[in-house]
């Protein structure tokens, strides 16, 4: 078999943004869309992992600041979903409508 | 004789992950999703020791599985009605989206085959023997001001999530 390098790391990135897309665009649990938003914010952080590997120390710096920020919307996503379930007693994406026309 | 554990720890470890991912957006139950996410952030962290990370890895599994996702588990706890789980699991647009997805997909891999002689068949750098210090020398020095601007963020969010969560009164 080859030997690992770059591009295979990169090429399992990409599958875990393609699936976390597809959750987001297909699910309609929010909670379960959230969860496929911290999906997308891992592949790019494999990404970045996997090219601090040939430079230097940048991705890694710039992977822990996405951590950082994924945990602070997630955060402050929850409190919105939390908050909207007080009032509406669902988790369904397609009830949030009320500025529908 | 050549190395076989670290090629089988990749594809090990990158079918764990892929796996858990798929399973994320499939199970009817956001528990079981939970579950799977958990199980695939660990596999990242597996992953970014392979690519000789190991403060990454070890902020991955401190933060992410052992703080995010126990916050989801909280959440879906506190919002998890019954009457959701016999509801459909997959909108009505799931076929268009499946199909968006996966063009994305294949423009990114074609991507990455027509560029794939860029990359040097062997990793350049050496692997670091002190990566969390020299990641802590890079955070405090070159990278400070983002360093607080991200502590301020995170002060922003607590504020605003117990704002939004908590009771009218």
């Amino acid at each position: 078999m080859a030997p690992i390098g770059t591009l295979h790391y990169l090429v399992v990135a990409a599958a875990l943004f393609i699936i976390g897309t597809i959750g987001v665009i297909t699910r309609r649990n929010v909670v379960v869309i959230l969860m496929s938003i911290e999906l997308i914010l891992n592949a790019v952080n494999l990404n970045l992992v996997a090219f601090s590997r040939l430079y230097n120390l940048n991705g890694q710096v710039f992977a822990i600041f996405i951590i950082t920020d994924a945990a602070a919307e997630a955060a402050v996503g929850l409190g919105i979903i939390i908050a909207f379930f007080r009032n509406k007693e669902t988790v369904n994406v397609d009830d949030v409508d009320l500025l529908k026309w | 004789m050549t190395p076989v554990a670290p090629t089988f720890f990749f594809y090990f470890l990158s079918t764990v992950a892929v796996l858990g991912a798929i399973l994320v957006i499939t199970r009817r139950n956001p528990v079981h999703s939970a579950l799977s996410l958990i199980i695939t952030l660990l596999a990242l962290a597996g992953l970014y020791l392979m690519l000789y990370a190991p403060f990454v890895a070890g902020v991955q599994i401190i933060l992410y599985a052992g703080g995010i996702m126990v916050l989801f588990l909280f959440v879906i706890m506190l919002v998890n009605i019954e009457q959701a789980q016999r509801e459909y699991v997959f909108n009505h647009q799931w076929h268009v989206g499946v199909a968006a997805g996966l063009a994305l997909g294949a423009m990114l891999l074609f991507v990455y085959q027509k560029g794939s002689a860029i990359f040097p068949l062997k990793p350049a750098a050496p692997p670091e023997p002190m990566n969390t210090q020299q990641v802590g020398m890079v955070l405090f020095q070159s990278y400070l001001l983002p360093f607080e601007i991200a502590s301020l963020l995170l002060l922003v969010a607590i504020v605003g999530a117990v704002v939004m969560a908590k009771k009218r009164v």
